[in-house]
């Protein structure tokens, strides 16, 4: 058995306490921790002073400094907004068609509208604007409802088929399932596939060239490329939103498909319209 | 010190010891939620909430048992990187239907507090069904059989009795309309006059999931375009100084 060792002269005094003959020394706790302690006190009392702290009956204290996080982010938004203020009323202000004109403008606009693009719009068309199943890529050269700055903008700013916006872009075809008989739809399928020299079954084709005539024609042209003033797809190029192969296209014709595109012009501010703009024009497409 | 000696009875009695610091936790529990009852500028007031309609709820009660709550917080907070991705922070006031509130900060998808309106339907409905195929870098997994599974509101009646029990002002009027306001909102060559009178012009009323059957698709895209509609910031700005 250890021995409890005995108490030396000098050593500090025990706390009272005697467990099975074990004492405990009444050390003073170590000063360092103790005016830290003290300080951590006198800092909550100054912290509860300064910031919003205390409730009282209609309110809380509101604090000697001020603070309020609502006017911290109002002084932000204003901060940068001030700083941009100027390019955004120059974007405003030029025409459209000078913009790219200006090099430091056009640098502006593209870079404002990639930011703009890739929070509100790269969802539907793809972070790189690539696209996907229904909903159009902005890359390339074909465009449902017009490819210049001005019918971007327009479409951006109010959108396609929306319920928000009374001067969004509307058409819509009809389904043609209860239109035109099964065997019909088969042939006027074949037709358009041909357009875009897809294999094709050439007598369905042929007899499908008159069900286009008598039913397609008005929206997508005689020669079916299309018309962008009623978004109808040009049906030459073999670009297909919702897919080309005989399947897709059969589906499409029955039951009709189209997009819908939200309205932008209570969201965005008509600088940042112009911005996005500006930068799906660039992006390759732009006519 | 007298006060310290009486201590000890605390320190060698187990039971009173947990009753009292029972008392403790309960007073400091106390000091910080009782204020938040009758403080004036806890919940403002604001133009446009409303109850949600009977197809939002049910969609809002998908959102919670398919657990997007995981994921997805409802709270946009005042800071101008917020603010600026997802549009105005949030105001209590915008969740004051909510039975449970749905504010949050974990965020391994976007915050959805202002998604209403942002995407079309069609979106949602390719994005419920393979998230993958809109946005590639997507890591959510695909909720496609909602469109599968019909709904035909047998209970919506109590659950917005449910909710009127913790305070949702639902009127009787709602409630005695709840099944035929629940069909009609997916139902756009119904008669929904009742639908709008009772909860507003601005409801949207759709084929949200695109097919005939109402499902459980309908529902959660009900609800997930109304998010943060409800409060028209163009008319209305928040006091600044709370």
């Amino acid at each position: 058995m250890s021995k409890t060792p005995e108490k030396q002269p000098g050593d500090p005094n025990t706390t009272g306490h005697s467990w099975d003959g074990i004492e405990e020394f009444d050390n003073p706790m170590p000063r360092w921790w103790l005016w830290t302690f003290y300080a951590t006190i006198v800092w909550g009392v100054i912290y509860t002073i300064m910031y919003p702290a205390w409730p009282l009956v209609q309110s809380a204290t509101a604090g000697v400094l001020g603070w309020s996080s609502r006017e911290l982010v109002q002084q932000d938004m204003v901060a940068f907004e001030e700083a941009n203020a100027p390019w955004n009323a120059k974007l405003v202000e030029t025409p459209l068609e000078d913009i790219s004109k200006d090099a430091e403008l056009q640098q502006y606009a593209v870079n404002a509208g990639g930011a703009v693009f890739r929070t509100w719009c790269a969802q539907c068309h793809g972070s790189g604007a690539q696209g996907a199943p229904g909903f159009p890529n902005l890359l390339d050269d074909a465009w449902l409802w017009g490819g210049t700055l001005e019918d971007i903008e327009y479409s951006v700013a109010y959108g396609i088929r929306n319920e928000e916006s009374d001067d969004a872009r509307y058409s819509e075809m009809p389904a043609f399932g209860e239109i035109l008989e099964h065997d019909e739809i088969t042939q006027v399928v074949q037709y358009v596939m041909s357009l875009s020299n897809a294999q094709t079954d050439d007598a369905a084709a042929q007899a499908g060239k008159v069900v286009f005539e008598d039913n397609c024609s008005v929206c997508h042209g005689e020669d079916g490329t299309g018309d962008v003033f009623q978004g109808a797809p040009n049906l030459t190029d073999a670009i297909w939103l919702y897919g080309g192969s005989e399947e897709a296209l059969i589906e499409t014709v029955t039951n009709s498909r189209f997009g819908v595109m939200p309205s932008w012009e209570n969201r965005l501010t008509p600088a940042q319209v112009r911005a996005v703009s500006a930068y799906v024009h660039q992006l390759g497409g732009g006519q | 010190m007298a006060i310290l000696d009486k201590h000890k009875i605390l320190e060698t009695n187990a039971t009173l010891l947990l009753i009292f610091s029972f008392l403790v936790v309960t007073i400091g529990g106390l000091v910080q939620i009782t204020p938040l009852f009758y403080l004036e500028n806890t919940i403002e007031k604001v133009e446009g909430m409303r109850p949600y309609t009977p197809l939002e709820l049910a969609g809002k009660d998908i959102y919670i048992r398919e657990g997007c709550y995981v994921c997805h917080s409802q709270m946009i907070r005042p800071m101008r990187d917020e603010v600026e991705r997802y549009g105005h922070y949030s105001l209590a006031a915008e969740s004051m239907y909510d039975h449970p509130f749905q504010w949050g900060s974990k965020r391994t998808g976007p915050d959805l507090a202002r998604v209403g309106g942002r995407y079309s339907d069609q979106w949602q409905m390719d994005h419920l069904r393979d998230p993958q195929s809109v946005v590639p870098e997507s890591v959510m997994p695909k909720y496609g059989f909602l469109e599968h599974r019909k709904l035909d509101g047998k209970y919506i009646g109590d659950l917005m009795a449910a909710n009127a029990m913790v305070g949702t002002p639902y009127t009787d009027e709602m409630l005695e309309n709840a099944v035929a306001d629940f069909r009609a909102q997916a139902d756009p060559d119904s008669d929904y006059d009742g639908l709008l009178e009772r909860y507003g012009d601005k409801v949207n009323v759709r084929n949200f999931d695109g097919q005939s059957d109402l499902t459980e698709a309908d529902a959660l895209i009900a609800y997930l375009q109304m998010l943060g509609t409800l409060v028209d910031f163009s008319t209305f700005t928040p006091d600044a100084s709370r």
